[in-house]
């Protein structure tokens, strides 16, 4: 039974890193070698004599081309991860300071039919996205927010939002309301004390909160390939938009950027990782 | 001038009524337990006082002003919850200032740390300013709870139920400890608990909270030797008193099976219930003939359960009594220790 499950284990771990292994030892790659009919994933040193060996030349080359502007795109995949940055940062600050004030009041006041309220706001995750994209598309046009980094900003927190607040309102529900109360009588405000009490209490469950809007806004990819091919273009977008140019797929550049893309969202996960559990459960573990 | 003084509050919560017109008067240096059941409406009452609910009726008077528009923040009042004791991320010198640190309040960060201070050393928790609060023991936590009440010298101490967490040796040694602090501070208290030890032991006068009313107030030896009502009664004392319901024939006062409990006196009722406490019972003397059913010792004293008459009595007597199980005894209460009331139909 024990063995059996450290197969299944080891099993899947093999199954899950395998691709981002080959991403790995593909960034290292020639692109002659990283579209040769024959495996080849040992790096070596020198390139080998015949071209069926398994192994090849390792070389950093592709990390140092990422400022390089390819064929079928404008600008660098350095500039492309500024705007995932900037769109992914910020859509996730918004979505969590609006969530956090939108949970707190679900949480602490009697909001007339909030149990509608709260299923109306979970509601919108019920349409898959991209059932939207032509309405959104429309009214992005007419707003002038095509191609431009407040359209996808606003359009990721407006997503993020309903999970947002589920997230948030079971971390505040875990919360004791007596921690504020003792705050009002002793001579704060109500938004004192949710600044000064609260906030410090719910760090965790904002940085769960955090974590998921991120990852989601950071890997989107259906929205931003239709309403930013033009500008403010996030990386998602940018490696598919490189499909079908005159010189072929740059897969070692895409490689090298895939595996620099994945690695903020692998390092605040692991930070996190004792939460995301609990935020799952959407703060149903009470004590 | 009174420090507080409630005048016909009510409030409800939906359905559930919890408080249903409290009248309460608490004087400029007096310690006031209100005491009832678990569901009798105490905590909204302290809550209200506070500012934490707003009542449905009724109004608020703190030091003569009325508190119906002052927010919590400006009562000047500190309130000690039940469950909530600390922030578990602050250490308890954390804990201590954060009610100093109000925006509203402008104080020096020395004079800060002086009344920090100044708390600690009353409450002996100097030791322990530099824990983080999720680390100290539950007399510990309750401690510095109260140290956190007490630090900014408000006008009226609210108190809800601090010592019901705690074990039993450490309750009666903080109750003794905060009835001295209390009288040591000058301020009026209004301590709120289910536990009529700490009633009887710390009040200067008592408040009968039941279902949201207030059935009775007065020293704890008017509550305890007259209580007004059969639940009054019951709510004090361990343990409580025998109640039990009579009929007066013939100039006494007599059981449903005859048995004959003591005068009564001309123009009492005809149907009543008497009450009389446990160490009232005498058990040698009386006219009839009861069993023991039950013996407990509790250290200094005997209870005993009798059947008399076809009714369970309590008796407490004390240790040296002898007695044991089955053995037949002659109980006899003073007249002057039966507290009649007519019986409601």
């Amino acid at each position: 039974m024990r063995v059996l499950r450290y197969l299944v284990v080891v099993l899947y771990f093999l199954v899950a890193t395998a691709p981002l292994v080959w991403m790995g030892l593909s960034s290292l790659k020639h692109r002659d070698d990283s579209i040769r009919p024959h495996a080849n994933f040992l790096p070596a040193l020198s390139a080998p004599a015949t071209p069926t060996d398994p192994r090849f030349e390792a070389t950093l080359a592709a990390y140092r081309q990422l400022g390089e502007v390819h064929a079928g795109a404008q600008q660098s995949f350095w500039s492309h991860l500024g705007n995932s940055v900037l769109i992914g940062v910020l859509s996730t600050l918004a979505s969590v300071a609006l969530g956090t004030c939108c949970a707190y009041g679900f949480s602490r006041f009697r909001v007339p039919g909030a149990k509608d309220w709260l299923f109306f706001i979970l509601s919108t995750r019920f349409l898959p996205p991209l059932a939207v994209v032509v309405p959104v598309l429309i009214m992005y046009r007419t707003l002038d927010l095509q191609g431009t980094h407040a359209g996808l900003i606003v359009l990721y927190t407006v997503f993020n939002l309903s999970l947002a607040v589920w997230l948030m309102k079971g971390f505040l529900d875990d919360i004791p309301r007596a921690f504020e109360e003792a705050a009002l009588v002793d001579g704060y405000s109500r938004a004192q004390a949710f600044v000064r009490v609260v906030l410090p209490e719910a760090r965790t469950g904002m940085a769960v909160t955090a974590v998921f809007c991120l990852i989601s806004a950071w890997n989107e990819y259906g929205f931003a390939m239709t309403l930013n091919s033009s500008g403010a273009i996030t990386v998602p977008a940018y490696f598919a938009g490189l499909q079908g140019n005159i010189e072929g797929m740059p897969w070692p550049q895409i490689a090298a950027g895939a595996l620099l893309f994945v690695a903020p969202i692998v390092v605040f996960t692991v930070l996190v990782r004792k939460n995301l559990l609990r935020g799952m459960t959407f703060g149903t573990i009470k004590q | 001038m009174n420090a507080l003084e409630v005048r016909g509050i009510a409030k409800s919560f939906g359905e559930v009524e919890a408080l249903r017109g409290v009248d309460l008067v608490v004087g400029a240096r007096e310690f006031l337990v209100v005491l009832g059941p678990t569901g009798a409406g105490k905590t909204t009452l302290l809550r209200t006082i506070a500012g934490l609910e707003a009542p449905d009726r009724g109004e608020i008077a703190l030091f003569g002003a009325s508190a119906a528009n002052t927010p919590p923040a400006q009562r000047d009042v500190a309130l000690v919850f039940q469950n909530f004791s600390l922030y578990p991320s602050k250490t308890v010198r954390e804990n201590l200032a954060f009610p100093l640190l109000a925006p509203g309040r402008r104080l020096a960060a020395t004079e800060i740390e002086e009344r920090v201070k100044w708390a600690a050393g009353l409450l002996h928790i100097e030791r322990l300013l530099d824990r983080p609060a999720r680390k100290l023991s539950g007399g510990e936590m309750q401690r510095v709870a109260i140290g956190r009440a007490i630090v900014r010298r408000p006008k009226l101490f609210l108190m809800d139920e601090p010592l019901t967490n705690l074990d039993a040796k450490l309750r009666e040694e903080l109750r003794v400890e905060l009835r001295e602090l209390a009288r040591r501070l000058e301020t009026p208290v209004v301590w709120v608990t289910h536990d009529s030890a700490e009633a009887l032991s710390m009040a200067d006068r008592v408040a009968a909270l039941v279902e949201g009313r207030i059935l009775q107030v007065g020293t704890p030896e008017e509550l305890y030797f007259r209580p007004v009502s059969p639940v009054v009664a019951r709510q004090l004392g361990s343990p409580p008193m025998n109640l039990v319901d009579a009929k007066a024939s013939g100039g006494s006062w007599r059981l449903a099976s005859g048995v004959a409990l003591g005068p009564a006196s001309p123009g009492s009722p005809d149907d009543a219930r008497i009450g009389f406490r446990p160490e009232h019972v005498d058990l040698e003397g009386g006219e009839s003939e009861a069993s023991v059913e039950v013996v407990e010792d509790l250290g200094p004293q005997r209870v005993v359960v009798l059947n008399w008459g076809g009714v369970s009595v309590h008796a407490a007597l004390s240790r040296r009594t002898d007695l044991h199980v089955h053995q037949k005894v002659r109980p006899r209460v003073g007249p002057e220790h039966l507290v009649v009331w007519p019986r409601a139909h």
